[in-house]
């Protein structure tokens, strides 16, 4: 590394990428919920999905000691994350490639940009990636003329759509078959004008415009699910084939990669490959597990850059409670079984990390004042814990980053307050009083002020008790 | 058995008829309950809006107030969850090691009234009348923080009278979350319309569970509608005899 970090790790910069909203999560999320065909999409995609991956989880018998074993894995990583990326730099080095160090975003994108540029290609084929997206590297490719495409079908749908992704591993889950077809039919080139909303047709619409564009780019970029330090190894898991194109055609292949993807010895491939589909898709294997070392003459891309990115992540190793967020291997499962995300999408999360996964992620790779509102987006329900392939315990990772939040004045005033009667039982028993009074003299509580207002909007308040228990008690 | 009762603020404040109820029948089946003063909240509240140095008396005093007891128990699935997962971390993240143990020694001996039952007291036959249709919501705390699985749907099962319909998506979390519920009320509602809809639709008269912050939240959703469904917290249906319904 030629860089030297002094004091805390510094966080992902603002401006660059996407991991900010433009607003906070209650505002995106209250116009999200107003769409009925959203709605509808994401309640019947999560389910099929769930339905799936359950499935195919029950037929494995030692499932509880393969997360257990991936776990362990990623714990030992982040333990020695420093020393196996100088390990897997040496060895993707000497069978070739190119290795390049981004601190953040800016410098990810200047570097890509540059190699790109390097080759005088106008145009770049993808790898669904989202750390590419995290990034923001198709603007920041546009900005330098070069046109990238999108070969995932979902991320060319939203690519098309001049969308975002909404979930990590279906980014096109909040459209459904007739919207794509509209897409389709208004940005793709060459389409059939004829086409229909039949999956098949679809799929061969897509299928059309890219074969004609992976056989005429010379330039490919990828991120990656591992990267092997033993032996500087780079593996994709996919399902459509789509990547498998981008990683042996071109001339050129650059990955860019977050740190914390490195895994130490080829042998822990076993445990993740068997985490991953079973957990992400419902597959028992994915279709297509593309892995590459370096360059091979004559055969593939000649030219292959690694790009290792930090972006914020140094600044999550740092914190021993957030840490584990790191662990994660992006198989979506946490967003599928989450009851938030089910109703509001991804977009309402405003970073490309949706779910409870994001909402653990985005808020420590940039600090947590940019995200304030991203802790708060759950209501600590505990599936996306019992879901998660590598035992990420997202609650007690959103209970932490709360108590790092800042928080609003008047709610910090009245927490001290309701802290200072709870400990004192007879303000305790006074105030249980006042309560009943002020509530008699409402009706079921309509008309609360803000922030109780939230709730009597939809619910009606319990009619107080004549007695509390500690007065029935006292009165026995 | 000498058991003590962790009212929790919300039932002792807004429910007393759960708690009531609980005493009703651990008396019932011939256990002495008592009622240690002192006792206010659990801070569960303060904890999960970010709040935990806020929490630190309440977690001591939650430990003072029931280290001399052998078995404690709570009408609430939420507040022994919090008691036994978060007490102990928000007393070392205060750096109070000692409180830690401490917490973690008192937590052992905290249970939800439907373990209690099942585990401790080995009873799922309470002898309970109830003459109604019923259908139960897991809770999230009682299901993925405590594990109760089918202790409560055991315990309705042998209520005579009862019949217990199944509730369609019942794992699914309500949308209540504690401060969630007004911090993202809209998310909140939409969950809980679902969680209503599933309700509606097993035709039941009563929904039960083993938290009355939940059902505080159901059962306002079913208010608000009109829906002619009531609310009725575990404890009040397995209180219930045939003398006293």
């Amino acid at each position: 590394m030629t860089r030297t970090f002094l004091g805390m790790p510094a966080t992902a910069p603002p401006g660059v990428g996407h991991l900010r909203g433009d607003e906070p999560f209650p505002a995106a999320a209250r116009r999200a919920l107003a769409d009925p065909q959203l709605r509808r999409n994401l309640g019947h995609a999560t389910g099929t999905i769930r339905g799936k991956s359950a499935a195919v989880i029950d037929e494995v018998p030692d499932w509880p000691q393969l997360r257990a074993a991936g776990a362990a894995i990623k714990a030992d990583v982040m333990a020695r994350l420093p020393d196996l990326l100088v390990q897997l730099e040496a060895a993707v080095t000497a069978a070739g490639g190119v290795v390049h160090w981004a601190p953040d975003a800016v410098e990810a994108n200047r570097i890509v940009t540059g190699l790109v540029a390097a080759t005088g290609a106008d145009r770049v084929i993808k790898v669904k990636s989202m750390v590419t997206q995290e990034i923001g590297l198709n603007e920041a490719l546009s900005a330098a003329g070069i046109t990238p495409v999108e070969t995932d079908l979902a991320e060319l749908i939203v690519q098309l759509g001049e969308d975002r992704p909404s979930h990590i591993l279906v980014p096109a889950i909040h459209r459904n078959r007739a919207e794509i077809r509209e897409i389709f039919l208004r940005a793709m080139p060459g389409v059939d004008p004829g086409l229909t909303d039949e999956p098949a047709a679809l799929a061969a619409a897509a299928r059309r415009y890219l074969r004609q564009t992976f056989l005429s780019t010379p330039v490919a970029v990828s991120g990656a699910n591992f990267a092997v330090a033993e032996t500087g190894t780079l593996a994709v898991v996919e399902s459509e084939g789509n990547g498998r194109m981008c990683l042996t055609l071109p001339r050129t292949l650059i990955t860019v990669m977050g740190v914390e993807k490195v895994i130490p010895t080829w042998r822990d491939l076993e445990v993740f490959l068997q985490l991953l589909p079973r957990a992400s898709t419902g597959e028992r294997m994915n279709p297509y597990t593309s892995m590459w070392t370096g360059v091979t003459p004559g055969d593939g891309p000649q030219e292959f850059h690694l790009v290792l990115l930090d972006n914020g992540r140094s600044a999550v190793l740092a914190d021993p409670v957030g840490r584990p967020a790191l662990h994660c291997i992006r198989c979506s499962a946490c967003l599928n079984v989450c009851p938030v995300y089910e109703r509001t999408g991804g977009h309402a999360y405003g970073s490309v990390y949706p779910g409870p996964i994001g909402a653990v992620l985005s808020p420590q790779l940039t600090g947590v004042a940019d995200n304030a509102s991203l802790p708060y987006a759950s209501t600590l329900c505990g599936a996306c814990y019992d879901a998660c392939p590598v035992m990420i315990d997202i609650p007690s990772i959103l209970v932490h980053l709360r108590a790092e939040a800042p928080h609003p004045r008047a709610e910090s005033t009245a927490m001290a307050a309701a802290a200072y009667t709870m400990d004192h039982p007879t303000l305790y028993a006074a105030a249980q009083r006042a309560a009943r009074l002020s509530r008699l003299a409402g009706q079921r509580g309509r008309g609360l002020p803000p922030p109780l207002s939230g709730w009597t909007a939809s619910r009606d308040l319990p009619d107080p008790p004549a007695q509390t228990f500690r007065e029935w008690w006292a009165a026995r | 058995m000498r058991i003590a009762l962790f009212v929790t603020c919300l039932a002792d404040t807004v429910f007393p008829q759960a708690a009531k109820a609980t005493v009703r029948l651990l008396e019932r089946l011939g256990h002495e309950v008592v009622f240690p003063a002192g006792q206010t909240c659990c801070g569960q509240m303060h904890v999960n809006t970010g709040y935990p140095g806020e929490a630190v008396p309440l977690v001591r005093r939650y430990a003072r107030t029931f280290d001399p007891y052998d078995v404690v128990v709570a009408p609430s699935g939420s507040c022994v969850g919090s008691v036994r997962h978060q007490h102990a971390w928000v007393a070392r993240r205060a750096g109070d090691e000692r409180l830690a143990s401490r917490a973690e020694s008192v937590a052992a001996r905290t249970y939800e009234l439907s373990e209690l039952l099942v585990d401790v007291l080995g009873v799922t036959d309470v002898g309970a009348y109830f003459p109604h249709r019923v259908t139960y919501h897991p809770t999230c705390h009682s299901l993925r923080s405590l594990r109760v699985g089918d202790r409560p749907a055991r315990l309705l099962r042998a209520v005579r009278g009862l019949t217990l319909v199944e509730l369609p998506a019942a794992e699914q979390c309500c949308g209540f979350g504690g401060t969630f519920a007004v911090k993202n009320a809209d998310t909140s509602t939409a969950m809980l319309a679902d969680k209503m809809r599933h309700v509606l639709s097993t035709g039941a008269e009563v929904c039960t569970a083993g938290d009355v912050s939940c059902l505080m939240h159901i059962g306002g959703g079913l208010s608000r509608l009109r829906a002619g469904v009531r609310t009725v917290h575990l404890a009040e249906i397995l209180a219930s005899t045939e003398e006293a319904v």
